[in-house]
């Protein structure tokens, strides 16, 4: 499995969920919501189904609910693996 | 009772991504039945269908929704916009609950849910997508055009094979004269992967011919089996009053009457009995207060299974007579499109009323054992005022609409 | 002449009991039917628990070769349809074919065979390229669920309209108000109407797994439906069937046959938000109910009872909790409002159907059925959700409410025999 960088984690979302729909530019992306980057609930869920294959991290129902951002999705997974190791 | 009109279509179809490009490869004769490129079918028993080629998702429908739907729902999202923009519908200016979606649908998302399958079994349970939860089912598509559209009035889904498309529109007038302002319906279908095929063909009732010339040809002393395909047609239906207080660009005709029925037992009668569906074309023309002297034409189910054809062709006969009524069977060039082949037909039948002309059957040389005046070789131009869709699903639906023209 | 529509026959396969007399028994026992899934072995999926039916299906008077060809649910719905119609006295010497139609809600069809054959047919999942001399010859039937209604439709003799309607998990219901206004046209005087589905195969497990909409309170089966309690986290999947068998009121009146209760009203909304999620403040399922109510010509105030869709989702019972709210005003506090998924679990497009059940049959018996396992009220659904245990009322105006993926919203009606009159 690659690192689990930023770019990482976008490349799984697209393919879990498709494009985004905001308008973020490449920087503010990590920080932007979810929502209003075009990705519901489902999407966040499909990501973390292929996080918790690929990498093992497991993410609780309300860490799903609650995560808002990539930015905060890709430290949450972050933290599992370096526990881990 | 107020009249419901048609003031929006849109088409996908194996011969056409647009309601013109149907229509004019329909009226050209061009076919869009080949071998199944999607897969490899050599191993089937039958290997030709009305494929959709050269549809790129991406063009047409927004990054979020291709990874959560199957392809007939995309199919059937390109059809809806089409309708939408044809009506020159704006939803956000009608009534908040004022626009509903009917659709039928046969076997739902078939391939989606056969890459899960996949995904499940060969794989395991952690592969399986969190939209195998929707994607695959029944509701689909009418929940992911109401979403689309932000249509939020009363709405559904009905599954009756192959007669369900009608019985949606049927459904769709039935709510416009309760209190919806306007409403999309119709059905998108189509199952053209390995998994559906199998169950298809399980039938025996597809062609097992190789030659798409040679496969589907209803009413022909030839007839063994039909091809199936994939698309339809998605309406915008209003009532007339409301199409007009809001100036609606065009209105392509009237639907008028319709009636849904059920044969016997298989068994109890014989297998070409024709007692139900001579009874819904009955009480269709009755609904639309006509008799048979005023309708202009038949748009056939046309099995192109000998049995059922016999019936249908009874049945046309045991209501209208010896009149020598035109068929159309505009289908011959798309194979059929299950829940989407009504729709389709309602469609091609409102493009037939207003250029005045029916388009031709191909491949079939028709049989004088059915006397059936099958439209063939070139369009038939005359005049028409109201038209017959018989569309009959496998397991004994029936279901039969009169159309009429806008004026 | 307006036709008004009164249902005659009650037909029921659910979690518990086979009939509507052990499922009546259920209910008001407050006992729940939820267990570890014996269908098949579970053990790799996250949510293990399910309300399973125990079903024979020939001990229910089906041949062995319906028992081999026929889908569970196509089999719960002949057992459930045969029960109506004896219960209506329609049965043997039935109506004429012609005016009698079927509408038949399901979610998934016949998921269950068709997954099964799809293991046979890809060698264990192996092919994709599945292997066409293994498919067993009535495939087709599993493919479109329409076979279900025209299995229907053959028991019971109808020749009318024939469907299924297949609105996700408000499908029951929404067959229901289908046959309801075929019968107010005039396209039929008779309807054989409900909801069947049997999902509990791991392809449907797993497809709940992945949106963690199920529950996970593997370790406490028996009490892992919690509608209403702040304790929830998913529904409990469900299996089984209702039929009814609706008539036209005159006919039936003519005929002198027992009466359940009128449909009042029906309405059906969209929420044009999410396939799968819920807008907070269940505007659209406070509209569907609404609109119902008006039909029937009953204030909100009438109400003495809800049925509620209670899945026992977070999102749900919060979502239909407002719902209440927004449509019944006040009196939402003041009505008995329960969930029986708390006992049966959640049998997608049949629960509409079964829940009607529950209502007809709590008209008839004159009690409302309980929320089980309901010991800690979330904070945020506040109304009287009838906890544990069944209560003895007369019930003049009942509503059961149902919602979809795919953001289906419906509401429905009954009423008291007689009360339309008076």
């Amino acid at each position: 499995m690659p690192e689990l960088t930023m770019g990482e984690l976008t490349r799984i979302l697209r393919e879990c969920a498709g494009e985004g729909e905001g308008v973020a530019h490449d920087g503010e992306f990590a920080d932007t919501l979810f929502t209003d980057l075009g990705y519901d609930s489902l999407a966040v869920l499909e990501t973390a189904s292929r996080l918790k294959r690929d990498y093992g991290v497991e993410l609780t129902d309300d860490e799903v609910v609650d995560v808002g951002t990539p930015a905060r999705l890709l430290e949450l997974a972050r933290r599992q693996i370096a526990a881990r190791s | 009772m107020n009249a419901v009109v048609v003031t929006g279509l849109g088409v996908v179809a194996p011969n056409g991504l647009s309601t013109e490009e149907y229509w004019n490869a329909t009226l050209a004769a061009r076919s869009g039945i080949g071998r199944i490129t999607r897969f490899e079918p050599e191993r089937y028993p039958a290997t030709l269908a009305g494929e959709i080629r050269g549809f790129e998702p991406a063009a047409h429908l927004p990054g979020r929704l291709v990874p959560q739907t199957d392809h007939s729902t995309r199919l059937s999202l390109v059809a809806a916009d089409e309708a939408v923009r044809d009506a020159g519908l704006d939803t956000g200016q009608l009534p908040e609950y004022g626009v509903g979606v009917v659709t039928a649908n046969s076997a739902g998302g078939f391939e989606f849910g056969h890459q899960e399958l996949d995904n499940l079994w060969r794989k395991g349970p952690e592969y399986v997508s969190a939209y195998q939860s929707f994607a695959w089912f029944y509701a689909v598509n009418t929940g992911q055009i109401s979403i689309r559209h932000g249509l939020r009035g009363s709405s559904g889904v009905l599954v009756a094979d192959e007669a369900g498309g009608l019985d949606a529109l049927a459904q769709a007038r039935r709510l416009l004269r309760r209190d919806l302002d306007a409403v999309l319906t119709g059905a998108v279908d189509g199952s053209l992967c390995p998994w559906g095929w199998i169950a298809q063909t399980s039938t025996g009732q597809l062609s097992t011919a190789e030659d798409p010339a040679l496969a589907y040809r209803p009413f022909d002393e030839r007839a063994a089996g039909f091809v199936p395909g994939e698309g339809g047609a998605i309406l915008v239906v209003e009532d007339e009053a409301k199409a007009r207080a809001r100036h609606a660009p065009r209105i392509h005709g009237r639907i008028l009457g319709h009636a849904a029925t059920f044969d016997p037992r298989p068994g109890t009668v014989p297998a070409d009995d024709a007692s139900a569906l001579t009874r819904a074309v009955e009480l269709a023309l009755a609904d639309a207060g006509a008799v048979p002297d005023d309708i202009d034409a038949v748009f056939a189910d046309a099995a192109g299974v000998p049995h059922l054809d016999r019936a249908e062709a009874a049945a046309l006969g045991a209501v209208f007579g010896a009149r020598e009524l035109p068929v159309a069977v505009p289908k011959t060039l798309t194979g059929r499109l299950c829940a989407g082949a009504g729709p389709l037909d309602v469609a091609t039948a409102l493009l037939a009323l207003r250029d005045g002309v029916l388009p031709p059957a191909a491949h079939t040389q028709p049989s004088p054992r059915y006397g059936l005046r099958v439209v063939v070789g070139r369009p038939l131009e005359l005049r028409l005022r109201a038209v017959l869709v018989v569309a009959r699903g496998l397991g004994g639906f029936n279901s039969a609409m009169v159309v009429g023209a806008s004026h | 002449m307006a036709r008004d529509v009164v249902i005659t026959g009650v037909g029921v396969v659910a979690p518990g009991g086979i009939g509507s007399k052990p499922f009546w028994d259920l209910l008001v026992s407050g006992r729940t039917a939820t267990r570890t899934i014996t269908h098949f072995d579970a053990s790799p999926f996250r949510s293990t628990v399910a309300a399973e039916c125990d079903f024979d299906a020939q001990a229910e008077g089906l041949t062995a070769e319906e028992a081999d060809r026929l889908d569970r649910a196509t089999q719960f719905a002949l057992v459930a349809a045969r029960e109506a119609l004896e219960d209506s006295g329609l049965a043997g010497d039935g109506p004429d074919p012609c005016r009698t139609g079927v509408t038949l809600g399901s979610a998934v069809g016949c998921t269950t065979s068709l997954e099964r054959e799809y293991v046979v047919t890809s060698h264990g999942g192996r092919d994709w390229l599945v292997d066409p001399d293994l498919a067993v010859p009535h495939l087709y039937d599993y493919f479109v669920p329409s076979s279900m209604a025209a299995e229907v439709a053959w028991a019971a003799g109808a020749q009318g309209p024939c469907s299924v309607v297949s609105t996700g998990c408000t499908s029951g219901l929404d067959a229901v108000g289908h046959a309801v206004r075929l019968i107010e046209e005039g396209s039929a005087d008779v309807m054989v109407a409900g909801g069947t589905d049997a999902p509990i195969s791991p392809i449907t497990v797993a497809c709940f797994d992945a949106i963690r909409a199920t529950t996970p309170r593997n370790d406490e089966p028996a009490t892992a439906s919690r509608p209403f309690d702040r304790t929830r986290n998913g529904f409990v999947l469900g299996e089984g069937c209702a039929v009814f068998v609706l008539e036209e009121r005159e006919r039936a009146r003519a005929r002198g046959a027992h009466v359940y209760a009128g449909v009042g009203g029906f309405a059906s909304r969209c929420n044009a938000f999410h396939m799968t999620g819920l807008r907070p403040d269940g505007k659209e399922m406070a509209a569907a109910i609404e609109t119902a109510l008006d039909e029937a010509r009953v204030r909100p105030d009438e109400v003495s009872y809800v049925n509620a869709h209670g899945s026992g989702t977070k999102q749900n019972d919060r979502h239909e909790t407002a719902a209440f709210k927004k449509a019944l005003g006040d009196h939402a506090r003041r009505t008995p409002v329960s969930s029986i998924k708390s006992m049966i679990g959640h049998s997608l497009g049949a629960i509409g159907s079964v829940e009607l059940a529950a209502c007809a049959l709590a008209i008839e018996n004159g009690a409302v059925p309980p929320t089980a396992n309901l010991y800690e009220p979330d904070p945020e659904c506040d109304l009287d959700y009838v906890p544990l245990t069944a209560r003895e009322a007369r019930l003049d105006v009942v509503l059961s409410v149902g919602s979809g993926f795919g953001g289906f919203q419906s509401a429905m009606v009954l009423t008291r025999p007689g009360r339309a009159e008076q």
